[in-house]
């Protein structure tokens, strides 16, 4: 296994066969236990054999013993190698514990029909939850939402790239405008969602509504209609996020060979064929990086809408996310709402993965 | 291009004029850009310390257009004249704030123990799990910043009620860390490949374990990787909402959350909000001054070759 190592130093191993026995004996001991434990509390949860337990935090306990055991049995058995392994070992634990079992647990919950505040547990539900999903016309339409939100991040990148251009050309008290720029990403979407959404747009007393009624908008109603409500929403949230694009294509910029730039002037070319024909091609692995990066927070959009609009008006602004929120704030609604992320899910990893292929051939064009 | 120019002569004057436009556009800009991003700062600021008819005069400039009164600040119990009294609402938002940092510092901070052993053994040695190299093993743990909070939410409602983790500090953490370990892993990989091996061959050959070499040599050259990876961890996690509000319900209720419950209800005067959200705001803005060098230098971590 370490054909494959940057570190050409062998530590000699000499490990006796007693420490090895004892390495195994842990692990597979302390998988017994665990066992023993699930299978005990299985049998109370069917009601067969009463143990007393009031939680399944023995099983945790006994599943937090069997991965530490884990990982001092590699040391045990496999000395240096062991060691090796013990730097990847904790967080792989870690992230399986807390995304494939939960993962795992959310594919069962999607296929019953469970209401946690009704008395009775979790039915099995079958294909229910797909033929309500299918004819849900408010999931769609959030999905459908969720679409025009990302196609708001191609704006977004433009902007970021011309404060990015501005940034890096000659300019005094660069860092002052950085930090400033900087700032809005800072910032709790909540409280942005008070701040701006709720009191800057307020329709009477608003500065911007009434920096809009001085330039002639006689009705600044930012969340009358469903399409202006959308715009408004993509505005607020490129005002948090433009600082993130910006400053990725900030340190691209910077990073860009600058005889290349200095070779374009001196043969006569103007600022814009500069852009367009060296800085521009140079800057697209970083763009790329920088939009893809920023579509995948863009699909995780919730806090500012479900704080300012709750999806309204008419589900005009909804996300999934904000909608699966509300399901399940409204009505306890947790198998059909795990259902509806579970499809949300596998989209976007379709998605993703058709994009970045698509894109994977402009990703590197100079290797 | 060819054309000569000298000091004073037509071309030098209107190479002057194009140069001094050019010049006022690019400011221009900036100056408005610097407005837009901090406009609704200093609006949170101004109104916190607004009265109603200040507020609905749209007054801007305190001393100038309004008198400024302890309105908002006296409501949460943090006014000049409130601050040595008792006060409710001080004491729950102090708890609200007291959640949100010990969340926060604590997640990162695990987040960033993690997300360093890892990256260190992606970046140094060949792994080979089952089918999976390190290649893949990379994939893994970065591809989890794909996955939407949304789909984790309502399993982890289900497993904390059952684990009776719900309302607590560790179920938080153990939450957030998960949501920045791919951001973390991404940086410190990307960092600790920048430092070259021989340094750790060097302290091998002279007799130390792999533990002891990575503790004493590349940990401190890797420090500044790992206090970005911190710094952008803290603001993640001090500004997430969306599994707090699901999972919390009483005592461990953090800022984000308080906040937004204010929002919703009708009575709140607009002082008081805007007293709230700045209190909410300020801890990051300081560390956005403060920091500004490393949240940039974890942005652009693997972004840049």
């Amino acid at each position: 296994m370490s054909g494959a190592d940057l570190i050409h130093v062998v530590n000699p191993d000499d490990i006796s066969d007693s420490r090895k026995r004892f390495g195994r004996i842990l692990i597979r001991g302390s998988f017994l236990l665990l066992l023993v434990v699930v299978l005990a509390q299985a049998l109370q949860a069917l009601g067969v054999w009463d143990l007393g337990f009031t939680n399944w935090q023995p099983t945790l306990f006994a599943w937090i013993f069997w991965c530490v055991s884990l990982c001092v049995g590699q040391v045990l058995i496999r000395g240096e190698q062991g060691k090796r392994i013990l730097f990847v070992l904790p967080a792989a634990l870690f992230v399986v514990s807390l995304t494939v079992i939960p993962l795992l647990l959310g594919v069962a919950i999607a296929f019953s029909d469970w209401n946690l505040s009704s008395p009775t547990g979790p039915k099995f539900a079958g294909l229910g939850n797909i033929q309500r999903m299918l004819s849900d016309p408010f999931y769609w339409n959030a999905l459908v939402n969720m679409a025009w939100y990302t196609l708001g991040v191609l704006v977004e990148y433009a902007i970021a790239f011309g404060l990015a251009l501005l940034l890096s050309s000659q300019i005094r008290a660069r860092r002052f405008f950085r930090v400033a720029f900087l700032l809005p990403l800072m910032l709790s979407p909540v409280a942005v969602s008070w701040m701006i959404g709720k009191s800057m747009l307020e329709f009477r007393f608003g500065p911007i509504s009434q920096l809009a009624r001085a330039l002639g908008w006689e009705d600044p109603a930012f969340f009358a209609s469903g399409d202006l409500a959308r715009i408004t929403m993509s505005v607020l949230d490129a005002w948090i996020f433009i600082p993130f694009m910006m400053i990725m294509l900030l340190a691209g910029l910077q990073a860009l060979p600058t005889e290349v730039i200095e070779a374009a002037r001196v043969d006569g070319a103007s600022a814009w064929q500069t852009f367009r024909k060296v800085i521009f091609p140079l800057m697209l692995p970083v763009s790329l990086t920088a939009i893809i990066v920023r579509i995948i927070f863009k699909l995780k959009l919730a806090d500012i809408v479900i704080n300012i609009t709750a999806g309204g008006p008419g589900g005009a602004t909804d996300t999934v996310t904000s909608f699966i929120f509300r399901e399940y704030r409204d009505r306890s609604n947790v198998g059909y709402g795990t259902l509806l992320a579970m499809f949300y899910l596998i989209i976007i990893i379709i998605g993703l993965t058709g994009l970045i292929r698509g894109l994977g051939r402009w990703m590197r064009p100079y290797s | 291009m060819t054309q000569a120019i000298f000091h004073g002569s037509d071309a030098d004057l209107a190479h002057k004029a194009k140069w001094w436009s050019s010049r006022a556009v690019i400011y221009g800009v900036l100056i408005l850009w610097t407005v837009v991003a901090l406009f609704p700062i200093y609006w949170t600021i101004t109104t916190s310390f607004k009265t109603a008819p200040d507020v609905m005069q749209s007054n801007l400039i305190p001393f100038l257009d309004y008198e400024p009164a302890w309105l908002g600040w006296r409501s949460l119990g943090l006014s000049p004249d409130t601050i040595g009294a008792e006060s409710t609402v001080r004491d729950q938002f102090v708890s609200r704030f007291s959640n949100s940092a010990i969340v926060s510092l604590s997640a990162s901070g695990l987040a960033v123990l993690l997300g360093s052993l890892t990256g260190y053994g992606l970046s140094r040695f060949g792994y080979q799990f089952g089918p999976m190299k390190n290649a893949d093993i990379s994939f893994f743990f970065i591809s989890q910043l794909i996955l939407p909070p949304v789909v984790l939410a309502l399993p982890f409602l289900v497993l904390y009620k059952e684990l009776a983790l719900l309302d607590t500090h560790i179920g938080l953490i153990l939450l957030y860390t998960l949501t920045v370990l791919p951001i973390v892993i991404w940086i410190m990989r990307d960092q600790f490949m920048t430092i070259p091996t021989e340094l750790e061959e060097a302290a091998l050959v002279d007799g130390q374990g792999v533990w002891g070499a990575f503790v004493r040599i590349i940990l401190p050259i890797a420090l500044p990787g790992m206090i970005a990876a911190f710094v952008l961890s803290l603001v993640l996690t001090w500004n997430e909402y969306f599994f707090a509000s699901l999972l919390t319900s009483t005592s461990t209720i953090n800022l984000p959350v308080m906040v937004a419950s204010q929002t919703g209800s009708q009575g709140i005067s607009w002082w008081t909000m805007a007293a709230i959200s700045f209190a909410a705001i300020l801890p990051l803005i300081v560390v956005g001054v403060l920091l500004e060098r490393f949240i940039v230098r974890g942005m652009t971590a693997g972004a840049v070759k």
